[in-house]
């Protein structure tokens, strides 16, 4: 056995608990979890089942775990994890699954398929089998600030310009302020929208905040690879900067993932507990609207709305009702789709397969779910929560023809309603 | 008066039920443990919702399908609850069964009548058998089908053909014989159990508790 194995093997056993070996044991290959992916349901391959994706943990789980699978090692019978099924497995564990959770909320025994895939990429990359976008992404990321490098400059430019935009001082590094915003490279990339929006809004409700020069990217690109050291390390700085500046609350932004990562993952990876609290940005602008420092002029959008949950935010997040109570505010033409909230159809590209050129072909069939609940609805708009979701949509829909559909920011969207 | 299967029907009521009783709780406990031994590490997030109601609630909860997904494999749902309905009935509500439990533990409970016992154990039956169809054809199920999952499917049914063959002396059998025939087919269940994927009919609350605590800390659906 090789070293890299013997270490993928061994991140994989660490993620074995009574959870797993509960999932593992009542699995009666129902099959019914195909039923809820998208890679399954667009393709019609059964290799996409969510269960038959994590065929080496459970053999691991069987050889290792349970009395009648060590027996049989014992006697040689057990059919061992080695190399080679780690790499034939390489494409479902990463390319085929977006993390999304659907199966998990359908399993009739109550299996978390998503998160167990989540916790077999933690041996498959340890074992040197995770794409080659995310492990760059993690280097780039680890000795940058962001996973596309060095974004430091960019922020600072992107704040000057919100300054200009707005009028409205954006201090960098401020302690002691109530929020801490972070942002995902996306946001940063894209233009100063997002923190123009967030500085208005800001302003209107009368909170101060800042964002740190040290922590403000929010994305983890270790979560998606399946990589606690990266992961922890990107968290840390984020903990780091917060509680340096002795902020009240951090706020997770229009990125799915991170809301994972920095929210749900984050205080384990560091193995405490925070001392501030951690809120996605459509939570916090939810209690302004309850608390009535998001007040809005009274126009509305006449376009024709839809919104997109997206996967990490809502099914897996519990953030659902939020965004509606928003949308209601400003728009007046709003149209849910078919299985929208829990069971929303994920947009194809979370979970690090938009950034895996090798998936490019299996995620744009996969969006053809997507695509189907869209066209029921025939909206002119979609607004969603999410920047990965966001630039998925744009790209799958102009590939489809479809891109006169507008995809917008929640977030943004809010600041443009904002009353005088 | 002289049954010659007399003997197998003492032999299967008396030592061989002591034998599969032992091995089946003895097994099930060992299989628990073995998977609560495993712990979980401690979750530093704060929640959001509350972990330890809804994962009891999604124990019940998890039990109804989502809105939509029995359309997507009507087989698969219709027969599985069928199936688990008329498997339960007939275990758990035909006299004998009740008086087999009285006499092991002390608890009883009212029975059901026979025509509805009996019509719940065939229709269990033919579930069974839609069950084993779709595995047999589907690709996702007959992917997934391993030679485990065709032994719990068998071993479920045979009790529950064995026992309406020996009740009512189908084809003019002789009684004793087939109830023998009977207790033995669910004493081969009980052996089993620990060792197979009929484990699930325990784990499962195990499963649906972490799925709904670990969801329900997120104030998120389950």
């Amino acid at each position: 056995m090789t070293a890299t194995l013997e270490r993928g093997l061994s991140a994989l056993r660490e993620q074995i608990d009574a959870p797993v070996a509960s999932f593992f044991t009542s699995c009666v290959s129902c099959g019914l979890c195909a039923e809820a992916c998208l890679f399954y349901k667009e393709t019609g391959d059964p290799k996409y089942t969510p269960i038959h994706k994590l065929e080496p943990m459970r053999r691991m789980w069987e050889n290792e775990f349970t009395l009648i699978g060590r027996v049989k090692s014992m006697l040689g019978l057990g059919k061992p994890v080695d190399d080679a099924l780690l790499t034939e497995w390489e494409t479902l564990v990463y390319d085929s699954c977006t993390l999304c959770g659907r199966c998990t909320l359908i399993c009739p025994v109550g299996n978390d398929i998503a998160l167990m895939v989540r916790k077999l990429r933690e041996g498959m990359s340890a074992s040197g089998h995770g794409p080659v976008e995310l492990n760059a992404a993690a280097v780039r990321h680890t000795e940058g600030t962001s996973p596309m490098g060095n974004l430091s400059k960019a922020l600072e430019a992107r704040v000057k310009q919100a300054e200009a935009l707005t009028g409205l001082d954006i201090a960098l590094d401020k302690e002691g302020v109530d929020y801490l915003l972070l942002l995902s490279s996306h946001e940063i990339a894209a233009g100063p929208e997002m923190i123009e929006a967030v500085a208005k809004i800001m302003d209107k409700a009368g909170k101060s905040w800042t964002i740190s020069t040290e922590g403000f990217e929010a994305t983890n690109v270790g979560i998606q690879l399946g990589n606690r050291d990266v992961a922890a390390n990107l968290v840390s700085r984020i903990v780091n900067a917060a509680e340096k500046l002795k902020v009240k609350t951090v706020i997770s932004p229009e990125c799915g993932h991170a809301f994972q990562a920095v929210r749900w993952e984050g205080p384990n990876l560091i193995g405490r507990e925070y001392k501030f609290e951690v809120r996605h940005i459509i939570e916090v602008l939810d209690q302004f609207r309850a608390e009535g420092l998001l007040k809005v002029n009274g126009e509305k959008d006449h376009a024709k709305i839809t919104f997109h949950d997206p996967c990490q935010v809502a099914r897996r997040g519990g953030v659902i009702q939020e965004p509606r109570n928003l949308l209601n505010l400003v728009a007046d033409n709003f149209v849910e789709t078919d299985n929208a909230g829990a069971m929303n159809w994920c947009c194809s590209g979370g979970g690090g397969v938009g950034a895996n050129q090798r998936a490019n072909e299996i995620q744009e069939k996969a969006f053809g779910r997507k695509k189907k609940q869209i066209q029921a609805v025939g909206p002119d708009k979609i607004v969603t929560m999410c920047s990965f979701c966001h630039t998925t949509l744009e790209d799958q829909l102009e590939i489809n023809n479809m891109d006169d559909i507008e995809v917008a920011s929640l977030t943004e969207m809010m600041a443009e309603y904002l009353a005088e | 008066m002289n049954n010659p299967y007399f003997d197998f029907l003492m032999w299967v009521r008396g030592p061989g039920f002591n034998i599969a009783l032992v091995i089946l709780v003895a097994g099930l406990l060992l299989r628990v443990i073995e998977i609560l031994l495993l712990g979980r590490k401690r979750d530093f997030a704060k929640p959001k919702g509350n972990p330890v109601g809804q994962g009891i609630r999604t124990i019940f909860t998890r039990s109804v399908a989502r809105k939509g997904m029995v359309r997507e494999a009507p087989v698969t749902y219709v027969a599985g609850y069928v199936f688990h309905l008329g498997f339960f009935i007939a275990f758990l509500f035909l006299g004998a069964h009740i008086a087999l439990v009285k006499s092991l533990i002390g608890l009883s409970w009212p029975d059901f009548n026979k025509a509805l016992v009996e019509s719940a154990a065939a229709l269990a039956v033919i579930a069974a058998i839609a069950l084993g169809y779709t595995r047999a054809t589907d690709p996702v199920r007959r992917a997934l089908t391993k030679f485990d999952d065709w032994l719990v499917l068998t071993l479920s049914v045979l009790p529950l053909v064995t026992g309406y063959i020996a009740v009512n002396r189908v084809f003019g059998v002789d009684a004793t014989l087939w109830m023998a025939i009977h207790i033995l087919t669910a004493e081969a269940l009980m052996v089993a159990f620990p060792f197979t994927k009929l484990m699930h009919a325990v784990t499962f609350a195990l499963a649906r508790y972490y799925n709904g605590s670990i969801q329900g800390r997120k104030g998120a659906e389950s």
